[in-house]
């Protein structure tokens, strides 16, 4: 039946409305402070609640509607000011989200499992009927809740069809039959409210139905049946005594007002609900392959399109008859294209950038539940939530973060007697924070804790024969260390952290975003990692550098500058390194040529030219032939066809349709690391 | 084996796989062996250009190639086998081919002496490659098939560009900045 794909692609809504709901939901429940809760966030929480459970109960998933229920219960009281919010009550419901959250998740596999949930329901009815929940009570409470399920159920079912139902050759007769087939069935039948004889339509129907039926069906049995008119009716299915509080005994006087008024505001709060709400869908799901996308851009797109159709219309006259004299108006249209060309590709790649906020969304629970599992106490603080960066990197980076907070909770900060006596707050400080620097977007997950212990990774790292015994570094080599592979410094391994394997894998899925991770950490006062990524992975603007006969591309992000070296400012390091010195640092000098084994025009380094560039907070000289111009180049993997090549992030077609190498400064790094390790083991042999 | 199960076909014939059993091989030469591949891995034949060289890859990659906007790695097969090297002469072309491996299908280009023809090769008549011994590689021969007195080498692409060989993958990568890091302290702490 084809109808079946429309059900499924409305319940398909509904499924992301209730995240949409639930992420309200959780949103707010975090934001309630105990005792002295703001009315209008309760009624939030409680909408969200009825939402989900209105929405359930239309698309027949019982097992989430009656869950729903009863945490909008509990929320009703909160909100009726009948109940104080206790830790006890909001725990209790964030649980409770997680519980629809998960039956969400489930009506994908067909079944729901409801076990947890009937758990947590049973202390939430405990919590309902007395104000003491002991962890005795759910399994009592849970045996007593699954009643429902067995023997015939009462439905009640309120049935209201528009009036031009018989138009579309629907009769009501036919389903009231069908109806009949499935278990035993007493019908009561309504005329509209007013039915002028005068103006009396046959064709319309102006009859509603109130029927109660009997039966062993499930509620998509029966609403199966309603299938064809449920566009051209009022209809709502109860089980009696289940979702509705009276069980609506149709009584014959008012017959209309008692059911429909209790099921009216469910029937409107989906519709209500489906209309695309500003708050959008949360990062926490599996990447999803639609996008949502503000208006203003895409108008803004739109106009850009119609100015580049004006420019081509204007440079195709000169196809016709092109005379010298014209020659001005020609290079006009050309940069008037050029600049189209820009602002059209600002705006595409605008549509592709969200704010930050969906990653970050996840953070108030994520820390407050970590928190409370280990027993410290911890302030979130969020800043540019609304620094926006591709969605490609955005869906990539959130289990890094989610991985660097917990580390951050886990070592970063002390449990609050270690605080106190060391003369800090007893409440932690865990800040997010982003912002764009130049091309990159940077984000920075900074702890008040009591930093990286540097004594503790030396010697671990030496453990493990990372680092040779009598060999010292400094601090920030050694802070580098924990991401490396195999390594962790917390003594037991916990839920959270401690295996060793996290920070490796961490560098490793930022740095295949073109991204690289940096740690500072003053002990006893905390430690800050800070992200840098580029704002998208398609484009970027670079330094075109000569090599003899090859041509390479140097991001221009990484370009510090370009110098011209004299021989003075050059030394030998040991025979086999060379430094030179840039105003009081010293730094390495890279030769590309011998690193990539190209010819090149001269080895006396004065002739060439020296591109200062930073890869992970070290600046490196690279030394190259000769600067070519500056451009915007697509990026094209290497990985696509091939396969990653250390050194170079990828490549490009340049203008004559030649292919360049874009140089990775990182992995550029780390061949020089290597052959120099190389060189250092044959000198000292 | 013998002629009458490999028929000789055109290069292009309409009606083809519908009328004769059997897979098309594009053959090419190789230091004057005739080689084949699948030809519905060729994706097209195009003359030689030189490529874009690759810092640090295995001396057969040649480099890549811009087609039509994708970046495509060139291999020398000659160089890939071991045999000796030759200067590129008018005849030598780039077959590009798909290859698949890791469920990933990629586009990669070889670059042969010369194309030779299109033959029909029934499944039946390929005989597995022989047992050369240990030391020599047979994993990209597929089979040899007998055409017209004449044998040739049926290639196995997938094999081809076997990434693992094909220099630094991600973890050998990785091992030699450990291995750079733990030694190469006392360069890099002068230097940071």
């Amino acid at each position: 039946m084809s109808l079946d794909v429309d059900m499924q692609e409305i319940a398909q809504i509904f499924i992301e409305e209730s995240l949409e709901g639930l992420d309200v939901m959780e949103a707010g429940l975090l934001n309630l402070d105990l005792g002295a809760a703001d009315p209008e966030t309760i009624n939030e929480i409680f909408r969200a609640a009825h939402s989900i459970k209105g929405g359930g109960a239309t698309f027949g998933f019982t097992e989430i509607s009656d869950f729903a229920h009863v945490a909008e219960t509990l929320l009703d009281e909160m909100r009726q000011n009948e109940r104080d919010v206790t830790r006890e009550a909001v725990d209790l419901l964030l649980a409770s989200v997680d519980c629809i959250r998960d039956m969400i998740g489930q009506i994908g596999d067909g079944e729901i499992d409801v076990e947890n949930a009937n758990a947590v329901r049973g202390q939430l009815e405990a919590l309902l009927a007395n104000e003491a929940v002991t962890s005795a009570t759910p399994d009592a409470a849970a045996a007593e809740q699954p009643s429902v399920e067995s023997g015939p159920t009462e439905w009640h079912i309120t049935f209201v069809p528009a009036p031009g139902i018989l138009r579309s050759y629907n009769d009501p007769i036919r389903i009231i039959r069908e109806l009949e087939g499935l278990g035993e069935l007493s019908v009561e039948c309504h005329n509209a409210d007013s039915l002028a004889l005068g103006e009396f339509d046959p064709e319309e129907c102006l009859l509603a139905w109130e029927l109660i039926l009997v039966s062993d069906a499930e509620q998509a049995e029966i609403e199966d049946v309603f299938a064809w008119v449920r566009d051209e009716c009022e209809l709502s299915i109860t089980a009696a005594g289940q979702a509705t509080p009276e069980p609506a005994t149709p009584s014959t006087e008012a017959p209309q007002t008692d059911a429909k008024m209790e099921q009216a505001p469910e029937q409107k709060s989906v519709p209500a609900a489906r209309k695309p709400v500003a708050k959008q869908k949360t990062a926490t799901a599996q990447e999803s392959s639609s996008i949502r996308v503000n208006i203003d851009k895409v108008d803004a797109l739109i106009n850009q399109v119609g100015e580049l159709v004006i420019t081509q219309s204007m440079l195709s006259r000169f196809t016709s008859d092109f005379d010298f004299t014209q020659l001005d108006l020609l290079r006009e249209g050309l940069s008037q294209l050029s600049r189209n060309t820009r602002e059209l590709q600002e705006s595409v790649m605008a549509i592709r950038m969200l704010p930050i906020s969906f990653a970050f969304s996840r953070f108030p629970r994520l820390v407050r539940d970590t928190g409370n599992a280990i027993g410290k106490k911890v302030e979130l603080q969020l800043t540019g939530e609304n620094t926006e960066l591709d969605k490609t990197v955005l869906e990539k980076i959130g289990d890094p973060l989610v991985h660097l907070v917990r580390n951050s909770l886990d070592h970063g900060l002390e449990d609050p007697e270690a605080r106190v006596a060391a003369g800090k707050p007893e409440t932690g400080v865990l800040q997010l924070n982003a912002y764009h620097e130049g091309g990159n977007i940077v984000i920075e997950v900074s702890d008040d804790g009591a930093g990286i212990n540097t004594a503790k990774v030396l010697e671990k790292a030496r453990a493990r024969g990372l680092v040779g015994m009598d060999e010292q570094l400094p601090a920030e080599r050694i802070n580098n260390l924990i991401f490396m592979a195999g390594f962790s410094t917390a003594d037991e391994v916990s839920d959270l952290s401690g295996r060793g394997v996290g920070m490796d894998v961490v560098r490793r899925n930022i740095s295949d975003l073109g991204g690289t991770v940096s740690i500072k950490s003053e002990p006893g006062i905390g430690s800050t990692i800070t992200i840098r990524l580029p704002l998208t992975l398609a484009i970027l603007d670079g330094q075109l550098v000569r090599v003899g006969e090859q041509c390479y591309i140097v991001p221009l992000i990484s370009i510090v500058e370009t110098i011209q070296v004299t021989s003075d400012q050059v030394s030998q390091l040991a025979g086999h390194a060379e430094l030179f010195k840039l105003r009081d640092t010293y730094l390495p000098v890279l030769r590309l040529h011998e690193l990539f084994g190209v010819a090149c025009d001269s080895k006396d380094i004065t002739d060439g030219l020296l591109v200062v560039a930073e890869a992970n907070g070290q600046r490196i000289g690279i030394l190259v032939d000769d600067l070519l111009e500056q451009q915007q180049v697509v990026i094209k993997s290497l990985d696509a066809n091939y396969k990653q090549v250390q050194g170079i992030s990828g490549a490009t077609i340049l203008g004559d349709g030649t292919v360049a190498l874009i140089l990775d400064t990182q992995g550029l790094l780390q061949i020089f690391y290597s052959t120099n390790t190389k060189l250092g083991k044959t000198a000292v042999a | 084996m013998t002629k009458a199960n490999s028929t000789h076909a055109g290069l292009i014939d309409g009606d083809g796989a519908a009328t004769y059993a059997g897979n098309q091989y594009l053959t090419f030469l190789l230091a004057g062996e005739e080689y084949g591949v699948e030809i519905l891995r060729v994706q097209e034949i195009k003359g030689w250009e030189s490529a874009t060289p690759i810092p640090n890859t295995p001396s057969y990659v040649l480099g890549v190639l811009n087609l039509r906007g994708a970046v495509v790695p060139i291999i020398d097969l000659r160089k890939r086998f071991d045999m000796e090297s030759v200067d590129y002469g008018p005849t030598t072309v780039i077959i590009v081919v798909k290859i698949r491996a890791d469920e990933t299908e990629r586009t990669v280009g070889l670059v042969v002496d010369g194309v030779a023809d299109v033959y029909r090769l029934e499944d039946e008549t390929i005989q597995p490659p022989p047992n050369m011994g240990n030391d020599m590689k047979t994993e990209s021969i597929r089979g040899l098939a007998t055409v017209e007195e004449k044998m040739v080498i049926l290639l196995e692409v997938d094999s081809l560009m076997n990434i693992d060989e094909t220099g630094i993958d991600k973890n050998g990568a990785n091992d030699s900045i450990v291995a750079g890091q733990e030694t190469a302290v006392t360069e890099t702490a002068i230097a940071s």
